[in-house]
């Protein structure tokens, strides 16, 4: 996947340019007016060098070579004509700095809300998106993408313009100073062209080649050295370097060549120029000699201080459009993303706090009560109000993440408020896959799967996931402080409220242990801590959302046993009154359940309490004793 | 660290020698055309002399196109200097890991160790590129060309003593105050990053509370952030064009004016005036490149200092000492009073005071909570790490004292974080043993119930298994993992809780299975469950760095306070 990515990074062609500019453009149209004052700058910016070589002519032709030999020569009109291209020279540096200068506020202003809408898109795609795509191929999006957009609207766009107004301006100068002249620079122009595209397209070539090569390499050296434990365990160095040497050899043979072509460029290029700058001084002088052409020395100075100004802006171009290409591709792969359908909400049950009317009847309270209700408006204008339970059945559930392959199989199961009920089987039976449905991380036709009698379809999804928490095998914590970890349940929890979930997590002893108790820095998804502190913290977060429903997913199952134990206590006083999911493979957790669903190849094959279970003497009477048959 | 970094050249110094030389002479044919210019216009134009303007115009073409020869000949000497440079440099680093041992790999984490290999070696490359011809090529264009303005009229040049520190201060200047800001710029686009990336990893835990406006909004805030930032860094960089600018146009008009006036003096001749302006550019760019290679060395010099961190990292292991001949020739370990710490500090031990004897051919089992050892305990037999005190002795031999080829042959270990490679279950199973038949392969996949599962892929053993087994459940992981080792067919073989994704019963098949067909090995078996060991000829039972007790399940369950714990726990309540 990694190689994948880094391929598709270079030298693939953006397939729609018309409509990826509209929407750079679109971006930009918030600095409309500034982009006005950028593009008259630019254009003063290069017009001033164009037309300050011009100079040259009048100064040596009007003011110099009249005055050769004389004492007291008249200074005057030498001095305002310099005073004139000082005045333009001063407009063009300026304008150089105002355009400049405009486009960092563009270019970030632009690229800000490009990331802000690519990040804010990130999070309202639905989970499947995210189970499709790999973070380093998402991050690719933040990183090389917007760089590279960076990069086109702050220099390549500003450079090629100004690349364009001096060519164009130039070849009017030189139109001007001397057509003659000019029909060779012409050809020079066109053979400069071809040397452009020859080599730019060898070199643009070879450099897809090289990141293709250097993908490889990379990719290896991540494998190897994620590995390099395993490498050593097994004696495998001689054969790694073996095969490292052979992709590295390849490597360097694309990069030389790549590099090679980048790297003659600018000297074929410059050289060009002097050649260009050497024909027109040895042709300007045999035509001056002669007076033909109307060619003085004037004028020849000028020209030949243009001839070598000709071949920058050429150069330019050319690799402004390679880049301008990439980051157009880069463009399109961002803006791709953005436009992917967020995940859809139809839901128009909410949850609301609610009172007991004076007939003991739910009515809708503005104030925190600690009672929750669903607020159901019906089509007939009537809205009812139920009071939020717990109470979560599937009816006949069939699911599959791609069609046709099923992952659930008519799957009917009921947990009342407060009641525990346990998921078993093993690896890829579906025993996620249900707790991922009531949250609706993934979608089911509708009725099928009620809350509270509700279909959840028609609940707001982040009303029914707020009476959902999950705490998960994988113990994602943030970046922060621990206090501001568990505070991710409830944003406006206090600290007395974070604490008191510490604690009923049985986290509270292990945090005043850390070097700053609640204000210890998490760093790295809490890599400091270990396993079992980090999942107490899931759990504390879990407890102080204080949802109705509960999941544990694998919770316990990266832990050893004895951490388990401590956990535990934690987790019993956390699923105290709640309805819950548990998930687990060591089957002593979920012991306790109300009821226990065996799950094989997405459908449940034996369900009832413990006890009832082993005297079915089926499936899980196997697993169960399976843990003791050695003894 | 230059010196260092040099000796990677190698094979490819000719080409590093070759660029800057190619460059020198390109540089000294390009100074030399604006003279010959000169000479066009105020001897052949000035005498009318056809005969005169053809010749030098002549030798100027011929000048350019050795210019061009000695440019482009420098281009690809730079480019295979510099691709050799980085080959060499990924080589020397790559080779350095596969030496490194478990120490070593511990102190450089994965992701900055990739990140040396790739990111920090392009940016020392680009950086010896660059080196190696602008930063040759510059210096040299600006001296020789300053020197030519002076032979041609030492009271004009006087403007470039005044232009050139000007510039070059303006742009030190700029360079110093925007590489703070740059840097700090970086540090807020990584945070920015970071944030990210922990989002898309924990992407279920903001849905499933109901998050995404909060971070939305965190995010946002981070954003401007940086936004502000950039700005506050680019706002400098963006003025060395106008700085460049007003330079030259500044000489172009210092140049006319003083210029013009030595002409009509007759001090100067029209030609010269004209090469002077050339030389202006050339002058003034050339500076401009100085700055920039100096930025872009500077940025490097990062990269630089971690690549050679590596390259200085002395491998804590060595069998140089080794006795090459020595055979393992039985399954027995003995810890002989070990410690260990992984810092090396004898102060703060991660293990102490381990004594053990383990016979060939006995299963031992060892139980204990995270974070007690047991890992560390198994990591000495095959010298992934040294004792720290004391000795661990394989078939009554001190581990350093082998090969560590052999010994790790003899001894195989499935690692708690195993890992598979991309490539097919065959390749990978023949990791443990590249000349393993068919059959063998087999029995060591059937005795650790991976058979089975291998054969309902359509491919079999043929099935691609995509970067680190993507394709499978964790559990046939680890059964791969297990099939893999004991193809080595080893002495000695440690299962560092290897079997944690498996399930209950799979688990029991693969200890019976092993015991069928690997009688003879030692095995050593870590693990959560009891039930995985207490069949086991001994068990230890480890707590906080040091060995509490040792006995067979029954003496365990009877004797140790631990033991009986984690036994109860498992099956509270049961039967």
């Amino acid at each position: 996947m990694q190689r994948g990515r880094r391929m598709k990074g270079a030298g693939q062609k953006p397939r729609n340019f018309g409509q990826t500019i509209k929407r750079i453009l679109s971006y930009m149209g918030k600095y409309r007016i500034q982009l006005v004052f950028v593009v008259v700058c630019i254009i003063v910016s290069a017009g001033a060098g164009v037309a300050g070589n011009y100079f040259l002519k009048p100064i040596i032709n009007d003011y110099i070579v009249p005055y050769v030999g004389r004492e007291n020569p008249d200074l005057s009109g030498f001095i305002s004509l310099l005073i004139t291209l000082a005045a333009i020279y001063l407009a063009g540096v300026l304008s150089t700095f105002i355009y400049s200068r405009l486009m960092v506020n563009i270019s970030t202003g632009v690229l800000k809300n490009v990331r802000t809408d690519l990040f804010n898109r990130l999070q309202d795609l639905p989970v499947k998106y995210h189970d499709k795509h790999t973070h380093g191929e998402l991050m690719s999006r933040f990183t090389n993408d917007t760089d590279a957009m960076r990069e086109m609207i702050s220099q390549s766009i500003p450079n090629l313009i100004s690349s364009l107004i001096t060519i164009v301006g130039v070849f009017v100068m030189m139109l001007i100073l001397s057509p003659l002249l000019t029909l060779m620079i012409v050809v020079m122009l066109i053979i400069m062209m071809f040397a452009v595209r020859f080599i730019g397209s060898r070199s643009g070539k070879l450099f897809v080649r090289q990141q293709e090569q250097l993908g490889v390499v990379n990719g290896y050296i991540e494998e190897m050295t994620e590995g390099q434990k395993v490498v050593k365990v097994f004696c495998h160095e001689e054969r790694s370097k073996e095969r490292f040497d052979e992709i590295n050899g390849e490597l360097f043979k694309a990069a030389s060549g790549a590099h090679t072509f980048a790297n003659i460029l600018m000297p074929i290029m410059g050289n060009l120029g002097y050649l260009n700058y050497a024909l027109t001084a040895a042709v300007g002088g045999v035509l001056a000699i002669n007076g033909l052409g109307g060619l003085d020395l004037g004028t020849l100075g000028s020209f030949l201080t243009y001839s070598r100004n000709f071949t920058m802006p050429i150069t330019q171009i050319s690799q402004q459009m390679n880049n301008i290409l990439m980051a157009l591709a880069g463009a399109e792969r961002v803006f791709d993303l953005i436009d992917q359908q967020p995940e859809i909400d139809e839901g128009y049950v909410c949850l609301v706090n609610a009172r007991r009317g004076a007939g003991g009847e739910i009515e809708e309270s503005r104030k925190r009560t600690g009672l929750w209700a669903w607020k159901h408006p019906h089509s007939d204008g009537t809205v009812t109000y139920t009071e939020l339970k717990g109470d979560i059945r599937f009816e006949d559930v069939t699911f599959g993440y791609e069609e046709n392959k099923t992952v659930l199989q008519n799957i009917s199961l009921y947990a009342k408020p407060g009641q525990k009920i346990a998921l078993v089987g093993s690896t890829g039976a579906g025993k996620t896959t249900i707790t991922n449905l009531v949250n609706r991380f993934y979608d089911v036709p509708d009725g099928k799967i009620r809350y509270d009698g509700i279909n959840i379809n028609k609940i707001k999804k982040p009303d029914l996931r707020r009476s959902i928490a999950m705490v998960l095998q994988d113990t994602h914590l943030f970046t922060g402080t621990v206090m501001e970890n568990i505070r991710y349940g409830k944003l406006d929890a206090s600290d007395e409220e974070c604490v008191a979930a510490a604690r009923l997590a049985n986290a509270d002893s292990f945090i005043r242990h850390l070097p700053d108790g609640y204000n210890t820095l998490l760093t790295a998804d809490g890599a400091n801590l270990s396993q079992g502190q980090r999942q107490l913290l899931n759990i504390a977060r879990a407890a102080v959302a204080d949802p109705p429903v509960l999941v544990l997913d694998e919770a316990t199952s990266s832990i050893d046993t004895r951490t388990e134990a401590m956990i535990e206590k934690g987790m019993d006083k956390l699923m105290q009154g709640r309805t819950v999911f548990v998930i687990a493979h060591r089957l002593s957790t979920v012991r306790n359940s109300d009821a226990i669903m065996v799950m094989e190849h997405g459908q449940i094959i034996e369900r009832g309490n413990h006890d009832a279970l082993i005297a079915l003497k089926g499936k899980y009477y196997q697993l169960y004793t399976g843990m003791f048959e050695l003894s | 660290m230059i010196k260092k970094l040099a000796s990677c050249v190698g094979e490819y110094k000719k080409y590093a020698v070759g660029a800057p030389v190619s460059v020198t002479f390109e540089v000294i044919l390009e100074i030399l055309l604006p003279l010959l210019m000169a000479r066009i216009i105020d001897v052949g134009i000035a005498n009318s002399d056809m005969s005169y303007v053809l010749k030098i115009g002549g030798l100027m073409v011929v000048m350019v196109l050795f210019s061009m020869l000695f440019g482009a000949l420098s281009g690809r000497f730079a480019a295979v200097a510099g691709a050799g440079f980085a080959k060499n440099l990924r080589r020397k680093l790559f080779y350095k890991l596969q030496d490194f041992s478990f120490a070593n790999i511990d102190k450089f984490s994965t992701a900055s160790m990739i990140t040396r290999m790739t990111t920090d070696v392009n940016f020392v490359q680009m950086a010896f590129m660059m080196i190696i011809r602008l930063l040759v090529r510059a210096p040299i264009m600006l001296v020789s060309a300053t020197f030519m303005t002076f032979t041609i009229n030492s009271r004009l040049a006087l403007i470039f003593l005044v232009a050139v520190p000007f510039l070059a201060i303006g742009l030190g200047l700029m360079a110093s105050k925007a590489f703070p800001r740059f840097m700090s710029m970086l540090k807020k686009y990584d945070g920015l990053n970071a944030f990210i990336q922990e989002n898309l990893i924990a992407i279920r835990v903001v849905k499933s509370f109901v998050r995404g406006d909060y971070e939305k909004q965190r995010f946002e805030a981070s954003a401007a952030d940086l936004q502000r930032a950039q700005k506050r860094a680019e706002k400098l960089l963006v003025l060395a064009n106008p700085l460049m600018q007003f330079s030259m146009y500044a000489c172009m008009i210092a140049v006319s004016w003083f210029g013009g006036r030595l002409i009509i003096g007759g001090h100067l001749e029209a030609g010269e005036f004209f090469s002077f302006i050339g030389y202006i550019g050339q002058i003034l760019t050339s500076l401009m490149m100085i700055s920039m290679s100096f930025v872009m060395i500077t940025m490097s010099r990062a990269s630089a200092a971690r690549i050679v961190e590596v390259i200085d990292e002395i491998p804590d292991i060595s069998d140089e000492n080794a006795d090459r001949g020595l055979k393992v020739a039985d399954g027995s370990v003995v810890f002989d009073n070990v410690g260990f710490s992984y810092s090396k500090d004898k102060g703060n031990l991660t293990l102490s005071d381990i004594s053990l004897k383990i016979d060939s051919g006995e299963t031992v089992g060892i139980i204990g909570g995270t974070g007690v050892g047991k890992s560390s305990l198994v990591q000495l037999i095959p010298r992934l790490y040294d004792a720290t005190v004391g000795r661990v002795l394989v078939a009554g031999h001190d581990v350093r004292e082998y090969d560590t080829d052999e010994l790790r042959n003899n001894v195989a270990m499935v690692l708690q974080k195993n890992v598979l490679f991309s490539g097919t279950i065959m390749e990978n199973l023949k990791w443990g043993n590249e000349n393993a038949d068919d059959e063998q392969i087999v029995a060591a996949c059937k005795a650790a119930c991976a058979h089975d599962f291998i054969e309902s892929f359509p491919d079999g053993y043929q099935t691609d298994l995509g970067q680190g087994g993507v394709n499978l459940s964790g559990g046939q992981k680890q059964r791969l993992c297990i099939a893999r080792a004991l193809l080595k067919n080893p002495k000695i073989i440690i299962l560092d809780d290897s079997t944690s994704a498996v399930d209950t019963h799979t688990d029991s098949q693969i200890r019976s299975a092993f015991k069928e067909s690997f009688g003879n090995t030692t095995a050593i078996i870590i693990a959560q469950r009891i039930a995985s060991v207490m069949d086991a000829d001994k068990i230890v039972v480890m707590n906080d760095g040091r060995i509490d007790a040792v006995g067979t399940h029954e003496q365990l369950l009877a004797s140790n306070d631990i033991y009986r714990e984690v036994y109860e726990s498992q099956q509270k309540g049961a039967m």
